[in-house]
């Protein structure tokens, strides 16, 4: 049992490579929020652009949206890393991972917003049109708002799975929790830096798990 | 437009490196196959038993799901490849990949279900019991199919996701698709092997993105 504690949670250990974790721990948030602000946006843009249903645009939109739902997560992510370079395209592994995941996220929540902004009403728009709003103004101030709030629990799930897809980003060495844990047990032939990351992990999306049960069942949704 | 297809088109590199993306191909299929039912089973038990409604038994079920859940995948492999040989228990890449995506889709799947089984109207359950079904067999014959049937989107979307996420073995250096097209890329100084496996993974995954997409939009049209 005294091994057990000595090698999952070694006091000494942990002491020396808390401040490396920590500064994964700093990493990791600023790459959850990169890609939660990359793929919302992206996401939120190209389902506006879509409900103005230019064909041509359309097709562009639904192909992101397609290559992007299907692709692994990691295989955009290395792809961005280790391909972009042949084409005179260097990126940060930074760049990389956030590009990776948030175009990810930006097709799951373009599906989302789409999803919708279709099961918004006919009559929606009919009446916002016939008070004199031009289209864009309808969209903007009637169906957007209420379409938003439709999509917020859909998108809840999908947002915390592909930010905690940050711990891939060890894969191409982005300095994050995982990366540092692993370089730690490796220095230290000894667990606990991993243990310790794996808790700096639950502390972040612990709580973000726990608000999605909850907005699930304000909102009646299944996500 | 010659040097951008010579370097991410490139038929030679192609032709050498294609036994090894089949390779690759059988690793990642093989690994899905023994995945997906594996981690139903266990997601199906945990919704199961979760709907027997037992006082003590549901506040612990709820935090397995959600400690599950808040805790990624990659994280759990790297604990039971690179963690658990600390404690003398070695599992091989494959192992490992299986369990460490088995047990975080089995919270993914026993909370997809779970939810789908509250879906279910009581008197379902009554009306099935009155009959002289037993619990079990009232679970698997009457509730069950009805729960599957409403939850079936999210069921096909996280089977998606996993069968995704078995390009994360490549960071335990399990030959899968992903990792052999990374060994490729670096013996021919080429990124041909990548965007061939992303077309790969494109051409196998797409038809399940697709039928998603169109099971999501029907749950959405129905509420």
């Amino acid at each position: 049992m005294r091994g057990f504690s000595e090698t999952f949670f070694n006091p000494g250990v942990i002491a020396r490579y808390l401040p490396a974790l920590l500064s994964g721990f700093r990493v990791t948030l600023e790459l959850a929020a990169a890609v939660v602000t990359l793929g919302i946006l992206l996401g939120l843009a190209l389902a506006v652009v879509r409900a103005f249903r230019v064909r041509v645009v359309n097709w562009v939109v639904v192909a992101f949206v397609d290559v992007f739902r299907t692709l692994p997560q990691l295989v955009v992510m290395v792809f961005a890393y280790f391909g972009l370079p042949y084409a005179g395209i260097t990126i940060s592994a930074f760049a990389a991972a956030t590009l990776g995941l948030g175009l990810v996220l930006a097709a799951f929540a373009e599906e989302a917003f789409w999803a919708a902004i279709t099961a918004i009403p006919r009559g929606q728009w009919e009446a916002a049109r016939s008070t004199g709003l031009s289209f864009p103004q309808a969209l903007g101030s009637v169906v957007m708002p209420q379409a938003i709030r439709i999509a917020i629990p859909l998108l809840t799930n999908r947002t915390i799975a592909i930010t905690k897809g940050t711990a891939l980003a060890s894969v191409i060495s982005v300095p994050e929790i995982l990366d540092k844990a692993q370089s730690a047990m490796s220095l230290s032939a000894n667990a606990s830096p991993l243990v310790v990351g794996a808790g700096l992990y639950l502390a972040i999306f612990g709580p973000l798990v726990a608000f999605s049960r909850w907005l699930e069942r304000r909102f009646g949704w299944i996500t | 437009m010659h040097e951008f297809l010579t370097n991410f088109a490139n038929l030679e590199s192609l032709a050498r490196i294609y036994p090894l993306l089949l390779q690759g191909l059988q690793v990642t299929v093989l690994l899905s196959l023994v995945t997906v039912p594996l981690a139903i089973a266990l997601g199906l038990v945990v919704a199961i038993l979760y709907s027997f409604h037992l006082r003590f038994l549901n506040p612990l079920l709820i935090v397995y799901v959600d400690v599950l859940r808040s805790f990624p995948v990659l994280v759990g492999l790297v604990l039971i490849f690179y963690g658990l040989p600390f404690v003398g228990i070695n599992l091989a890449a494959f192992p490992a990949a299986v369990l460490a995506i088995a047990l975080n889709n089995s919270g993914y799947y026993g909370e997809i279900l779970r939810a789908g089984i509250e879906t279910v109207p009581r008197g379902q359950r009554e009306a099935a019991r009155s009959t002289g079904l037993t619990a079990w067999q009232t679970a698997f014959s009457v509730v069950l199919p009805q729960a599957v049937h409403n939850v079936l989107a999210p069921l096909a979307g996280n089977t998606l996701e996993l069968i995704k996420t078995t390009s994360i073995a490549t960071a335990v250096a399990l030959p899968e698709l992903m990792r052999s097209a990374r060994v490729a890329q670096e013996s021919t100084y080429n990124p041909t092997p990548l965007t061939a496996a992303a077309l790969i993974y494109f051409v196998l995954l797409w038809p399940l993105t697709r039928l998603v997409a169109r099971l999501e939009r029907k749950m959405v049209a129905s509420h």
